[in-house]
């Protein structure tokens, strides 16, 4: 990690110190309007833009999973379509063979992916950060051959067609807005889960890592578990993204979970801003709105933007759009005082 | 017997595909500490390059010289844009980067030339050596021969010439090779650019074997990681014999192991890297790295 990184990450902490509790306050409310405006929109929208904003909602946990990994303990996946496929995988299968009920299917899913990430994790995060980038690529790769192998569990490259969770009589609500509702109370679950972490001694120890390894080891931090254990949740999240993919598509196929998800599952961070929260929202909107607009240009359009926005955004603004509208709202403020 | 010498000879060849892709991974881990994911995809353009050349009625032969010669410019000018600004940047930060060439090239190539399939004329003849009841396909040979004489040309231009002097000097110490006067800025495009040609080398001979499209090279990438990781990421020759051995267990393993079969031989470079990380994390060939904290 470079000097520079670090002295800065300093002095923003020190100049944001006694700023705080203002600063928690707006966090809040821009939160809760947000979610105001979640709660609001399935009411006003023809259930296409529902099913979409679901969508968003699913990426949005799958990156808010892959940012504890890139964004807070600086390590590299270029693999997480496969725990998001697995966590789907699970939920099929548990609704296909054995007809679990489907609130079962979530802590399964998740349960799956983490103990993956886990076993993966324990030979790649011995070693430099590169290598997890290397493995977990070739996870991706033979994930979609191995998922067309097993053919009877999996239902081979035909997939798997499940019935969508109905919504119950009483809430009164179409099935696109249920599974909206559904989607929405994951994700914020989710959110509160990835941000308590954070907050916690462990997401200290992460941060540490990612700054400066050799001083965490010496504070009496383990990087190779912390890492491992980053892993491990972050393949979680994106098992539990997955999970819901299930519920809401109704269809699984490895063809759905080839290695351009997992690409444009981090190129989505990247741009949305790494190691923030609001980053993995952004991302989430930028995964799903701009291939389905920048299509109608051309078949390739969605990833030649993906590609220079990716290097555009690491040369200019490493933390992203989270990162920019940060930027934007703190010269705000200031030239509001001043004024 | 004479079977399973067979397939050891179809290795072989896919191997010598591996290895000069590999090949090109580790000349640029050796000259920046980049790991360049889009390598692969560069090597597909170069192939695109290549059938654009042929389509236009150009001798093959003189297609590839020509591919390989806007693949040196491409790689030394990918260099010089892409991927200098972050030179010395935290590795986070170059794999993103590298990444995101991977997407660009990738998407670029099928705006332009369409994510249909293209027919790339083989320039091997399609017949077979026969030799003590063993036959070797032409176009085995061919692949053989062509990188071997990629790689013995690597080898003159290294231990022979000046450039290859100054290139080595380069990649042990920068520092030092600045100071007696190498110019370390245009001898990492150089490196680059050499690093694109032996890939385009890689993609030219891979294109008539699978089908010329933009993906063509995401399976072949895995493959020369597995290669590079084996032979040690900083030794161009464990890239070589990485790539063969890589080549050569695909294909036993695909051929004699039924849990594996044809369709999940791409668990083989998967296991190969995760056995390498665990067992010898520096690879056979390789330095191990002492950092000191």
């Amino acid at each position: 990690m470079s000097e520079s990184t670090q002295v800065s990450d300093r002095t923003t902490a020190r100049e944001q110190a006694p700023a705080r509790p203002a600063a928690t306050r707006w966090r809040w409310a821009a939160a809760a309007a947000l979610l105001a405006a979640a709660v609001y929109a399935p009411f006003q929208l023809v259930p296409f833009h529902v099913f979409q904003l679901t969508m968003v909602l699913i990426y949005a946990v799958a990156l808010l999973g892959l940012n504890l990994l890139v964004g807070h303990a600086g390590q590299i996946s270029l693999g997480h379509g496969a725990f998001f496929a697995v966590g789907a995988y699970t939920a099929a299968i548990l609704l296909d063979r054995w007809d679990a009920p489907y609130p079962l299917t979530l802590p399964a899913a998740a349960l799956v992916a983490f103990v993956l990430g886990l076993a993966f994790g324990v030979p790649a995060m011995r070693l430099r950060g590169l290598y997890l980038a290397l493995v977990t690529l070739a996870i991706a790769i033979f994930l979609v051959p191995l998922l067309k192998r097993f053919e009877e569990v999996t239902g081979g490259s035909m997939g798997l067609s499940l019935a969508k969770p109905a919504p119950p009589a009483w809430s009164g609500l179409a099935e696109d807005q249920w599974l909206y509702f559904l989607a929405l109370a994951v994700t914020v679950a989710a959110f509160l889960l990835a941000a308590s972490l954070l907050r916690s001694r462990v997401g200290r120890a992460l941060h540490a890592v990612r700054d400066d390894e050799a001083a965490a080891e010496v504070m009496g931090v383990r990087p190779a578990y912390y890492k491992t254990l980053a892993f491990a949740w972050s393949a979680m999240f994106a098992g539990i993204a997955g999970c819901l993919y299930t519920w809401v598509i109704g269809f699984v196929s490895p063809d759905s979970f080839v290695v351009n998800l997992s690409i444009t599952l981090l190129a989505g961070l990247v741009v949305g801003g790494l190691g923030s929260l609001s980053g993995p929202v952004l991302g989430a909107l930028f995964v799903m709105f701009v291939p389905s607009i920048s299509q109608d240009i051309n078949e390739a359009a969605p990833g030649v933007i993906f590609g220079l926005l990716i290097i555009a955004v690491m040369y200019v603004a490493p933390t992203g759009l989270a990162g920019l509208a940060g930027r934007a709202a703190n010269s705000i403020k200031k030239t509001l005082r001043k004024g | 017997m004479a079977g399973f010498l067979q397939q050891v000879i179809v290795g072989l060849g896919t191997g010598a595909i591996y290895a000069s892709l590999a090949l090109a991974l580790v000349l640029i881990y050796r000259f920046t500490g980049i790991v360049n994911f889009a390598q692969g995809e560069l090597a597909m353009f170069s192939a695109y390059i290549a059938w654009q050349f042929t389509a236009a009625g150009v001798p093959f032969w003189l297609s590839l010289v020509l591919a390989l010669a806007v693949s040196f410019a491409g790689g030394m000018l990918v260099e010089r844009v892409i991927i200098r600004p972050v030179e010395g940047a935290p590795e986070l930060t170059v794999v993103i980067v590298t990444v995101g060439l991977f997407i660009f090239v990738n998407a670029a190539a099928g705006w332009i030339w369409t994510f249909l399939i293209k027919d790339f004329p083989n320039p091997f003849p399609g017949g077979a050596l026969h030799v003590g009841g063993l036959s070797v396909a032409f176009s085995t040979l061919g692949v053989l021969a062509v990188v071997g004489v990629v790689m013995g040309l690597l080898y003159l231009l290294f231990q022979h010439t000046k450039i290859g002097l100054g290139m080595r000097a380069v990649s042990a110490n920068p520092d030092s090779a600045r100071l007696v006067g190498i110019r370390v800025g245009w001898t990492l495009a150089l490196g680059w650019g050499l690093a694109a040609t032996v890939g385009a080398v890689s993609g030219v001979l891979v294109a008539p074997l699978l089908f010329l499209e933009p993906n063509m090279m995401g399976g072949v990438l895995i493959y020369a990681f597995a290669a590079a990781t084996l032979g040690g990421f900083d030794s161009p020759l464990g890239a070589v014999v990485g790539g063969l051995v890589v080549g050569v267990a695909e294909t036993l393993a695909g051929a004699y192991v039924t849990a594996i079969g044809p369709d999940l031989k791409v668990g083989v470079p998967l296991a190969i890297i995760l056995g390498v990380l665990l067992l010898r994390p520096q690879g056979l060939f390789g330095r191990a790295v002492v950092e000191r904290a």
